[in-house]
């Protein structure tokens, strides 16, 4: 009896021993990754070296970035939003049409785009919540009503100074200068969509792991019925969930009209999948294997980092989807692979 | 009449828990044998192995005489035995018609062209049909599964498995979706399939059903037939043998509570589609134990009180005003608590530590403006783990880590540490090992006797003995006794439980 016992206390040791290596790995080797391209590039590219590439990268980051950590929060109460990058791109028309066609001031037009945000978010919320439809599909339609619906004022064209209306009148107003400075303005050194980025990343950090709400919504992506049954309001939560997803994906909508300076049609077009992409690349961050605000702005750096190098070594375009995929493929390897946890948003997205 | 089929010392294991302990069995062609078993009793483990689910099973079967190896379920189908198993929905094939459910084996077998079409399907699913003699309408044989009602469902699964004229069927609780007059329903075409000499085994929990449709009556407890009788069936008897025998003296502890106040007053409540309504009161200061075989209603009498599903009828009132929780959090605005059956299921985030488990419902303690101070959690934590005695090194230990037992006290101990208005506890002792169990009833014991009003609902008598003061009897939803444990005994509540009207 005792022999046995040894025998398996060994075994168990041994085991142990060998698995501690591999949560190593696990819980840093994404950031191992990032640095080690982050030095590769530095060492290999004089360019890269300059604070000015820097941030550049992270300003190019940051929408991506904003968005993905709005998603983000969809997937901590264990939903998707799909409809983020629609946002964004109707967040461009409605800002071009406050100020070009109504020849409003720019925060007016931060104003509107914030609240169309969050109105969209509440719609979503109406669909899931209360229509009980399934997060993928609601946001789904969500995504191609946005689309459409914010060509339906503008006649399907972009909107820029000079257009031309219905009535065959010039289109009173421009892009305000102050509007476009929250592009290429900056708080010293650091561009002005960077300092959001980081503010938005920091808040979302301390909302989601040191608040209660936080921890509320993670118990309902992680167990709904045991939330319910312990006193969480499930709807309200996923119902906050969604309109702060909104409103991240029209501040991104935002920095992206800034910076294109026209009502672009085409704008986020790509946005939804990248922002998917960096939220799954974070639930790998630290081998937690849940959604986290943390490891979503680790992953829009790391890939910001990614592209800007490849780009720089002369790779061309088509190779930065090539970039995307491998990473997104490297970090699910972490978390469904080598990682022993469970991890979290199988369930969430069954696509 | 020969023996239809004989089951000779069978034994079934998994890993190091032994399910069957040497079952003998026969079973006589045009008689209904009925086996009542309390959970765990392993009543589904022997179907299972009669049909065929599992292989690696001890022992014999014996069919005419000749011992044979039902290693599948077509080697059961083949030897004439056929199941239908308790969960409707596990039987029908969604998104297919009603004809094609009727025709699914001879889909899958390729006896009918995949293609044909539906009109061509038509005369094959009326023949099984035919087996119960299913006059069906080519509009509903046309419907998706889904719009035939439930009881209709149930009758196809049945036809389903008496095309192939079994000389066994084998029921398990095969009306607990029906209403009384389609069970009833179900009950001729069982008669009539009996008349026919179609041997039947019939599995379920409740009593009237039984005593309504069985022959014989076997009971089953740890894997073994503990009980055998013929009709007149002695219903007290079979509960007794089913429960066990008493172990401990229920009055080995200190006083019996009687609280004064009706603090939670039930009106008109009806628990159950085919149950009466009645009035409950839930006393302060006292342990309310509410004790029915499983399905009697006391997870909805549980679930009503704390908001989570509403009644079918009733209002209630909490220390005299109305109440009508909407949620749980409204039911815990208002301190009235509830651990839920199933801990794994409903009550544990997995990820989680002990003290984030042991915060959960009560955040606004462990925060303030919002912001969750991790001290004051860890304090929370450590005196769940302190007071309620869980086996672990710390607070910081994962949930999931703790045995069952220890799990239970976390998540009972959550609650309890707040000393509720109302406390209802469903099956808290669940897979819980015998030394939880003890610290588990003694905590609650304190907490009723500081002036909570507990409810605590249990399948099993000697827990509820063990537990409570005032004992209520729950059969198919109907309230059947109401007494403090100091004046009625045991055997009085096995009286009352086994009233078969």
């Amino acid at each position: 009896m005792s022999n046995k016992t040894t025998a398996k206390e060994a075994g168990t040791l041994t085991a142990k021993h060998s698995i501690d290596a591999r949560d190593l790995l696990v819980k840093y080797g994404f950031i191992a990754v990032t640095v080690l391209f982050f030095v590769y590039f530095a060492a290999t590219i004089p360019a890269f070296r300059q604070s000015s590439t820097m941030f550049s990268m992270l300003k190019f980051t940051s929408v991506v970035g904003i968005a993905g950590l709005g998603l983000t929060m969809t997937m901590v109460v264990g939903g998707l939003d799909l409809s983020v990058g629609a946002t964004a791109g109707m967040a461009v028309t409605v800002a071009a049409m406050t100020m070009v066609i109504y020849a409003q001031q720019g925060w007016v037009a931060i104003v509107a785009v914030v609240i169309a945000g969050a109105l969209i978010g509440a719609f979503n919320a109406l669909l899931i919540v209360i229509l009980k439809i399934p997060d993928l599909l609601a946001t789904l339609a969500t995504m191609f009503l946005i689309q459409g619906l914010k060509l339906v004022p503008v006649d399907g064209q972009s909107v820029s100074s000079g257009l031309i209306l219905r009535d065959g009148s010039v289109a009173p107003g421009k892009f305000t200068s102050d509007f476009l400075q929250i592009n290429r303005g900056s708080l010293g050194p650091v561009p002005y969509p960077v300092v959001i980025f980081f503010v938005i990343a920091v808040l979302s950090w301390f909302f989601l792991s040191r608040t209660k709400w936080g921890r509320v919504m993670y118990a309902i992506g992680s167990n709904p019925e045991a939330a319910r049954l312990a006193g969480a309001r499930v709807g309200r939560y996923k119902a906050v969930a969604y309109m702060m997803s909104g409103v991240y994906a029209s501040i991104a909508g935002l920095i992206l009209a800034s910076r294109i300076g026209q009502g672009d049609i085409s704008a986020g077009n790509s946005l939804l999948l990248d922002a998917v992409a960096v939220s799954l690349v974070g639930t790998s961050v630290l081998g937690v294997n849940k959604p986290n605000a943390f490891g979503t702005a680790l992953g829009a750096i790391l890939i910001g980092i990614l592209l800007t190098g490849t780009t720089m070594m002369n790779f061309p375009y088509y190779w930065q989807d090539v970039v995307k995929g491998l990473v997104l493929l490297v970090a699910l390897i972490f978390s469904f692979t080598l990682s022993r946890r469970k991890t979290r948003f199988v369930a969430a997205v069954p696509l | 009449m020969t023996t239809a089929i004989e089951m000779r010392d069978i034994t079934m294991s998994f890993g190091a828990n032994e399910v069957l302990k040497g079952i003998n069995l026969e079973l006589e062609p045009g008689k209904v044998t009925a086996i009542l078993g309390a959970n765990g009793a392993g009543k589904s483990t022997l179907i299972k192995v009669l049909s065929g689910v599992y292989n690696d099973y001890g022992g014999t079967v014996i069919i005419d005489g000749v011992a044979v190896d039902i290693d599948h379920p077509t080697t059961a189908r083949s030897y004439g035995i056929e199941a239908v198993h308790q969960k409707i929905a596990d039987g029908v094939v969604p998104g297919l018609s009603v004809a094609e459910n009727f025709l699914f084996e001879a889909i899958v077998n390729n006896d009918v062209p995949r293609a044909s079409s539906l009109r061509g399907l038509m005369p094959k699913a009326r023949d099984v049909a035919s087996v119960l003699d299913l006059d069906w309408s080519d509009e509903v044989l046309r419907s998706d599964i889904y719009e035939l009602p439930i009881a209709d469902q149930q009758l196809l699964l049945l036809a389903r498995a008496l095309v192939h004229e079994p000389r066994l069927l084998i029921l398990d609780e095969p009306t607990s979706a029906l209403s009384e007059t389609e069970a009833d329903r179900l009950f001729e075409v069982i008669r009539r399939l009996r008349d026919d000499g179609v041997a039947v085994l019939y599995v379920s929990h409740r009593l009237a059903e039984i005593d309504a449709i069985a022959d014989r009556l076997l009971v089953l407890r740890d894997g073994v037939f503990v009980n055998d009788q013929s009709r007149p069936f002695d219903w007290p008897q079979a509960l007794h043998s089913m429960l066990g025998v008493a172990e401990a003296d229920p009055h080995d502890r200190t006083g019996e509570l009687h609280g004064t106040d009706n603090v939670l007053c039930l009106e008109g409540i009806q628990l159950l589609p085919r149950s009466s309504p009645f009035d409950l009161s839930i006393r302060d200061s006292e342990v309310t134990g509410v004790f029915g075989l499983l399905g009697s209603g006391g997870s909805e009498l549980a679930r009503g009180i704390f908001g989570v599903d509403a009644f079918k009828e009733g209002t209630m009132k909490l220390a005299g005003e109305p109440y009508k929780p909407k949620e749980p959090a409204d039911a815990i605005a208002r301190d009235v608590y509830m651990v839920p059956e199933d801990r794994a299921a409903t009550t544990i985030i997995k990820e989680w530590t002990i003290s984030m488990t042991s915060t959960f419902p009560f955040l606004r303690d462990v925060s303030r403006f919002a912001v969750l101070n991790p001290m004051a959690e860890a304090k929370v934590g450590r005196s769940v783990v302190e007071e309620f005695g869980v086996v672990a090194q710390g607070p910081n230990d994962p949930v999931v880590s703790l045995s069952g037992g220890n799990q239970q006290k976390v998540v009972v101990g959550r609650w309890l540490r707040k000393q509720p208005t109302v406390m209802v506890l469903n099956e808290p002792f669940q897979g819980v090992d015998v030394g939880a169990r003890h610290d588990l009833a003694e905590k609650t014991r304190e907490v009723a006797a500081a002036g909570s009003a507990v409810i605590v609902m249990s399948t099993d008598l000697e827990e509820i003995m063990q537990v409570s003061d005032r004992v209520i009897v729950l059969a198919d939803g109907n309230l059947r006794h109401d007494a403090y444990l100091s004046e009625t005994s045991r055997e009085e509540i096995l009286e009352r439980l086994s009233e078969v009207e």
